[in-house]
């Protein structure tokens, strides 16, 4: 990108949860569901001292892509980390059953999900992650019919459960400033201490779990500047191609195979875990 | 984790479950695979255990780790593709002791949550196939690990024991993450019941479709396992009976009224 681009593009990581579902359907298009001013908010915050936001974080948007119905559901990653509480999990699930449901009724919606999460929302725990298995089922159903696509923009990234969902989805996009993976890095150091992994180790993280490293390696399937274009052109180009031959998280053998050639008794390199899966994981 | 013993449940329910079927070969030492009945029907059990030789470092006290993970959704999806052209589709069953997911460098490194999604996935994809899928929970069912070994049954089954326990984390990470002290954590989950690691709170919530009570969770008497396989059975036909291969009968609880009236208001404005 050179210095005119760099001005006259619309960043896509700056824009709010909203603001990118809008610039993702197609103009004029949007209208949210179970918006703030409905005030359905989380339950379980308000008794723990914690300040509720009115849409839970969670935005869930109606409108078309290329024309087709589609629904965005964006993680607001602003409002306690774009944690998954009962409600704002909920309104994902949700969504993505009824959009199955059109399917089974002849409707071809599709679904984004705008993935700026650190997962489970620790003040609602146990409800939190049965939401996220309910999201799981919601994108494995949702998938049979359509293509559903995750984005992870940053500058939260995407962890815990909801990282495992965004292994799920038929297609993943990341920027330069989006992390993906399991464990959050003070939570890996909690469990397993400072010499396996320093949370302050900033190049070291995103070395292994920024998406540039996750695209070299086919555990994300585009790599997109932080453009709002180009955001919106990928997501239509990988809609055009259509469900995928299989899925990532239905690439068992192939991921088995690539395990196979890992030497666990040595700590894994960001080279290492390139020239290993970057082979593929065709079974 | 390192500090506790390792459970032996896992393997312990599973031996009895299956009246010591041979485990499948080809499966490391931490995933178990035993064919077996579950009645008169056929069903294939799965239960990952620890295993203190793992090559994995950190996926040696019953953790999920990578290959854990990839290999319980090879477990899945051979049944899967073994009952294709079949009408009756075998039952699943998930036994549930799991530490945790595995955390350390390597996992992050080589996508163990693109591992995790591969099990889920197998286990969603059984369900909408239309093979009865039971978890039934034996020991601890933490986070990443249940999310990829269980959640996705069409029933929950649980002891009600007090090493039986269900969470996203473990209290000192929890605390940590929530900037909180474990002090303060352990208060708020006296009240908060989504927020208990007990049984009894979860069962609250509404997900399990039945909890248990056993005489002794880790040597199972022979009056435990009668109740445990009458409870599985009992199960299946309540799967078979229903028509939806969905996780909506998770949604009925008191303390699931948000997750409902979120669920109806979407209804309402979808079109």
């Amino acid at each position: 990108m050179d210095t005119r681009q760099l001005l006259e593009r619309q960043s896509f990581i700056e824009l709010d949860a909203r603001s990118r579902a809008k610039r993702l359907l197609d103009k004029g298009t949007f209208s949210e569901l179970l918006d703030p001013f409905q005030r359905v908010t989380s339950p379980w915050l308000m008794r723990q001292g914690i300040v509720t936001q009115a849409d839970d974080g969670m935005v869930v948007a109606r409108g078309t892509i290329d024309g087709e119905p589609a629904v965005v559901l964006g993680i607001d990653g602003g409002f306690q980390g774009g944690s998954m509480g009962e409600v704002s999990a909920a309104k994902i699930a949700g969504s993505l059953e009824l959009a199955a449901e059109d399917n089974r009724n002849g409707i071809p919606t599709r679904a984004v999900i705008l993935f700026e999460t650190g997962g489970v929302r620790l003040q609602e725990a146990n409800l939190g992650l049965a939401a996220i298995a309910e999201i799981h089922a919601g994108i494995v159903d949702l998938r049979r019919y359509q293509p559903v696509i995750g984005i992870t923009a940053g500058p939260i990234g995407c962890y815990g459960g909801m990282s495992i969902a965004a292994g799920l989805c038929s297609y993943l996009i990341g920027t330069r400033e989006a992390r993906l993976g399991l464990n959050g890095p003070a939570v890996i150091e909690q469990e397993a201490g400072i010499a396996e992994f320093d949370s302050r180790d900033r190049p070291m993280i995103w070395s292994f779990t920024g998406c540039e490293q996750r695209h070299r390696t086919g555990l994300v399937d585009d790599y997109v500047a932080d453009d709002a274009d180009a955001m919106r052109a990928a997501v239509i180009d990988l809609f055009r191609a259509g469900r995928p031959e299989a899925c990532r998280s239905e690439r068992v053998a192939g991921f088995l195979a690539r395990l196979s050639e890992v030497d666990p008794g040595v700590q894994a390199t960001p080279e290492q875990v390139a020239a290993i899966y970057g082979k593929g994981f065709q079974s | 984790m390192s500090t506790q013993e390792l459970s032996k449940r896992g393997a312990v329910w599973l031996d009895a479950l299956t009246y010591s079927a041979p485990l499948q070969p080809g499966y490391p030492p931490s995933v178990r695979v035993a064919d077996a009945r579950l009645g008169e029907h056929r069903a294939r059990f799965i239960a990952v255990v620890p295993d203190p030789d793992n090559p994995f470092p950190r996926a040696r006290g019953g953790e999920v780790g990578l290959v854990e993970a990839w290999e319980l959704a090879r477990a899945v999806r051979e049944v899967i593709a073994a009952d294709k052209e079949r009408d009756e589709k075998r039952a699943i069953v998930a036994v549930i002791d799991v530490a945790s997911q595995a955390y350390g460098r390597r996992e992050e490194a080589y996508g163990i949550h693109q591992a995790l999604a591969g099990a889920a996935d197998a286990y969603a994809s059984a369900r909408l196939a239309g093979h009865p899928v039971i978890g039934l929970i034996v020991g601890r069912a933490m986070s990443g690990a249940f999310l990829a070994h269980g959640y996705q049954a069409n029933r929950l089954i649980a002891l009600a024991d007090s090493q039986v326990m269900v969470h996203a984390m473990g209290k000192e990470s929890a605390a940590r993450v929530t900037l909180r002290s474990v002090a303060d954590l352990e208060a708020f989950t006296a009240r908060v019941p989504p927020m208990a690691y007990d049984i009894d709170n979860y069962a609250s919530l509404g997900l399990l479709w039945k909890l248990l009570s056993v005489s002794d969770a880790d040597a199972p008497t022979r009056a435990d396992q009668t109740a445990v396989e009458t409870s599985l059975q009992a199960a299946f036909d309540d799967i078979r009976r229903d028509p939806s291969r969905g996780l909506e009968s998770r949604l009925g609880s008191e303390h699931r009224t948000a997750s409902a009236t979120v669920r109806r208001k979407l209804r309402e404005q979808w079109h």
